[in-house]
């Protein structure tokens, strides 16, 4: 525009303007300001009123319970009903959202982030579809939803989202939540990670109606049906959540009959209130300062790289801010890359699952928590990049704020939940795909994703393969149940690996080893997806050690089940001794990262992987040497790892302690710390690089300096440095291409000197 | 009167200063890093978390030395393992704990004595932990 030309519209056409704008939206994407908004909502002139008139504290907790009560046996009706192996074994959740869309009440049991997130999709449909003639929102509709950048983890996750009116007026939602697995993406069950772009990760639902009177639509069903390789599994699992959530709407219904509609309004919102109120008043029982945590990334699923989350922790009075910022750029094509809003719904699941459990389970509570980070960074990615392993970059951001949490608590006269070191943050478990034995196709995962070791506590140690972290109440599945349905077997299961833990005082809680076996598939196959095989991702705290490293190993061109049927003594029922002791002639023995993309397996070739530990806890020199025995005599630590690490002096073969002997190795281990450690500025002056190293691919901000991101070399890339406020997009070559660049050269190079 | 701020670590409130919780060693000024009074020392990851796997495996349950290495720091007059960071070789250690003093001070006043008994947490709620009574105990 000019200097001397000015604006010409009068009111009336700018009202026109606008009115048209508004009329003609092209594109309804995720809305920002429903998306990095994570408060509750504005208190309604409806929640005022109801307010005024139900103020018997007695009565609305009363209701809550009840409430929770409907959200809890909606729980169970949708695990005993579920298909999807996520829903037998407790990835799923139930709530009850206020009618502006805030989480008010969820289930006791279940994946508390899945429903930390809904919130999204039902203000998107609160703000765009009710007054929108061809959608409208009425008594009976049910929505449905899986697009994570409209509010969810990944979309392997389904929703259904059901209004609840009373007398033909909307009063809150209630809805429903299951890992449901298959989603029709380039790999089978639903968390690609071969997926180079959101186009391949399966289907993204941002929320529709499909439901309507209670009744899902068929022309919808059939199209979803034909959109995933599980097409009963969709059916079935819509279904049931429909009636998961219309059993929470006749627990709201019932509520309003014996306690009015004032008293079920005015328990939801206060429900809230009340928890945001009280988490600052903990909050503001913590020191002020900061807090610092770094965890490592060490792969994008696909290739390795040392991939930085960064976080600050900072308090100051009731404030609490979890800072990201100098955390890794976002990579355009690989997907292992975290939406905001997913980064906060893992982390509002710390606070109310970690740190105070006793509060109710409800948005409130993450409402006065801020969290920054860079936008396009690996924890603020765009609408373009991928996301179906999220958990790659935000598992490791839980367990830097969950470091950061114990150093702020330690001191606290009061405290809500045990000091503990990190727990295990990795999905270690096969995710499979193929032709069952009953002909059908299919596409999952084994549950045992939630054997993660627990991280070990101030007073006593972790517990082994006890709970994931997105899920405290979780099971691990029945084995023999899953063989009925699906070809292939666990031959090793629930056997705990010799020191594959996290040491210290109090040590992690260990994972266990799977061996897994296709048998009765014309075509079957497995991958894997979890970082940690080059570099830990679980710390250690006050001087306790982090989790070690998890490699995937397979034994392949053998049939382990031929040679059980000629031979079967030949078999070892353990990793490490299939591993170093090679006892199937002329098969091949290969360990890799974690980060397996579908692969086609044979019947009886042998993939091996083990759960993971949780971070150790205080100085090693003072576990009890009992416990250290006991360890030996569970067979969780070899005599080796005892004598190494603890300093233990026996008898290995009576385990006869020797205490004065060990206290004695003990105290020369101390005075041997003391010769070799170095005065931290001597120390920092030999050991502190200007930057990464040069031959590391890595990704963020070294040091201090947060606002410099370093990027790569990888692949023939090379390094890059950019401003953390103008982060660019990595792309990484894909590894085939890399490989054949090198071969090429080399035949280049070979053909000249021939 | 003095503060446990981790399971090795105290702030003397009126000295503001970082002691070692076991021998009490004066490990410097509360208002700086706390690190700077400690011994350091870096190890390969591989002393820690030994290769379970045969090594000539590219993966073996150990990290790789070149990837991360072990920052250990220890108290200089007792030799406790205080702390312990995986770092990528020559990253800076991290600045991990910076508590505002004045505000700690006042927070304390209010409060009293801290109970140590306290430090660990509070056990689970109807878990008895310690119990193998068949009947009539309080766990569940």
């Amino acid at each position: 525009m000019g200097k001397n030309e000015t604006l010409s519209y009068t009111e009336k056409e700018k009202s026109i303007v606008d009115q048209f704008l508004a009329n003609n939206v092209l594109f309804l994407g995720p809305d920002p300001e429903i998306m990095e908004e994570h408060d509750i909502a504005p208190e309604t002139a409806v929640e005022k009123a109801a307010k005024k008139k139900a103020t018997d504290p007695a009565m609305l907790a009363l209701v809550r319970d009840r409430l929770q009560a409907g959200t809890n046996e909606s729980f169970e009706m949708l695990e005993q009903m579920g298909a999807a192996p996520g829903a037998k074994w407790g990835d799923l959740i139930t709530g009850v959202f206020t009618k502006s869309g805030d989480l008010a009440v969820s289930s006791a049991g279940g994946v508390l982030i899945f429903a930390a997130v809904v919130h999204h999709p039902i203000k998107f449909i609160m703000k765009n579809w009710v007054n929108d003639k061809t959608v409208g929102v009425k008594e009976g509709d049910g929505f449905i939803h899986n697009d994570a950048r409209y509010g969810n983890i990944h979309n392997t996750d389904q929703s259904l989202m059901l209004p609840v009116y009373w007398k033909g007026e909307m009063v809150c939602w209630a809805s429903a939540t299951v890992h449901e697995g298959e989603n029709g993406a380039i790999e089978p069950g639903g968390m690609p990670s071969l997926a180079e772009s959101v186009y391949e990760e399966g289907l993204k639902m941002s929320p529709f109606k499909v439901a309507e009177n209670y009744e899902l639509k068929k022309d919808l069903v059939t199209f979803l049906q034909n959109s995933v390789r599980e097409p009963k599994l969709q059916f079935e699992d819509m279904k049931t959540k429909l009636y998961a959530c219309r059993r929470m709407e006749q627990r709201i219904h019932a509520c309003i009959e014996e306690f009015g509609l004032d008293y079920v309004i005015a328990a939801l919102r206060t429900g809230l209130e009340d928890c945001k109120e009280e988490t600052k008043r903990r909050i503001a029982e913590w020191p002020d300062g900061k807090v610092r945590a770094c965890v490592m990334a060490d792969s994008t699923l696909r290739e390795n790289a040392l991939i930085k989350v960064q976080c600050e922790v900072s308090v100051k009075g009731n404030e609490l801010i979890c800072d990201f910022r100098g955390s890794s750029p976002e990579f355009a094509n690989r997907c292992n890359n975290t939406l905001l809003s997913s980064l906060k719904g893992m982390l509002a699941q710390l606070f109310l699952v970690f740190v105070w459990p006793d509060l109710p389970r409800n948005q409130g509570v993450f409402a006065p928590i801020r969290v920054i980070t860079d936008p396009k960074s690996a924890l603020n990615s765009s609408y373009t990049t991928p996301n179906a392993q999220s958990m790659m970059t935000f598992f490791p951001s839980f367990s830097c704020v969950q470091l950061a949490v114990a150093k702020f608590i330690y001191s606290t006269p009061q405290k809500y939940s045990k000091v503990i070191a990190p727990w295990h943050n990795m999905i270690r478990t096969f995710i499979w795909g193929g032709i069952t034995q009953h002909n059908e196709m299919v596409g999952n995962l084994c549950a045992d994703l939630n054997g993660m070791g627990g991280g070990a506590r101030a007073d006593r140690d972790g517990e082994h393969a006890i709970a994931p972290i997105f899920a405290p109440m979780a099971d691990l599945g029945e084995q023999e149940l899953n063989e009925e349905e699906i070809p292939f077997i666990q031959i090793v299961s629930k056997k705990i690996m010799k020191d594959n833990v996290a040491f210290g005082k109090f040590r992690g809680g260990q994972g266990y080893q799977m061996i897994a076996s296709s048998i009765g598939s014309p075509l079957w196959g497995f991958m894997t997806c979890c970082i940690g095989s080059k570099v830990g991702c679980v710390p250690g705290v006050f001087g306790g050690y982090g989790a070690p490293t998890y490699p995937l190993c397979k034994v392949k061109n053998i049939d382990v089940f031929e040679i059980m049927k000629d031979d079967p003594g030949k078999f070892e029922f353990d990793i490490v001794e299939i591993m170093n002791n090679k006892p199937f002639e002329g098969a091949s023995y290969t360990t890799h990262h974690t980060g397996l993309q579908f692969e086609l397996a044979q019947r009886g070739e042998l993939y091996m992987i083990t759960q993971g530990s949780g971070g150790g806890y205080g100085d090693v020199l003072q576990r009890d040497p009992d416990l250290v025995i006991r360890d030996i005599e569970e067979g969780l630590l070899s005599h080796e790892t005892a004598q190494r690490m603890y300093k233990l002096v026996y008898n290995p073969e009576t385990l006869v302690l020797d205490r004065e002997g060990t206290e004695k190795a003990r105290q020369a281990e101390r005075d041997a710390r003391k010769k070799r450690g170095l005065p931290f500025k001597e120390f920092v002056k030999k050991w502190v690089k200007k930057e990464p190293p040069a031959d590391v691919p890595y990704y963020g901000c070294w040091g201090t300096d947060r606002e410099t991101i370093y990027a790569g070399p990888h692949g023939g890339v090379p390094r890059t440095t950019m401003s953390a406020s103008d982060i660019q997009p990595i792309y990484m070559p894909n590894p085939r291409d890399v490989r054949i660049a090198e071969l090429e050269a080399k035949i280049r190079e070979l053909e000249k000197n021939s | 009167m003095k503060i446990a701020m981790t399971e090795y670590l105290q702030i003397d409130l009126e000295t503001e200063k970082w002691h070692c919780r076991v021998c009490d060693h004066d490990v410097g000024p509360a208002r700086e890093n706390y690190k700077e009074g400690l011994l350091v020392h870096a190890r390969d990851p591989r002393e820690v978390h030994k290769p379970i796997l045969d090594e000539s495996y590219e993966f073996t349950f150990a990290p790789d030395p070149k990837w991360v290495q072990i920052v250990e720091y220890y108290c200089p007059s007792c030799g406790t393992q205080m702390e312990v960071e995986y770092l990528t070789p020559g990253h800076p250690p991290l600045y991990d704990m910076e508590f505002d003093i004045d505000a700690l001070k006042k927070q304390w006043k209010k409060r009293g004595a801290q109970d140590v008994s306290k430090l660990a947490g509070p056990e689970p709620a109807g878990v008895d932990y310690h119990s193998h009574k068949s009947a009539g105990h309080g766990g569940r």
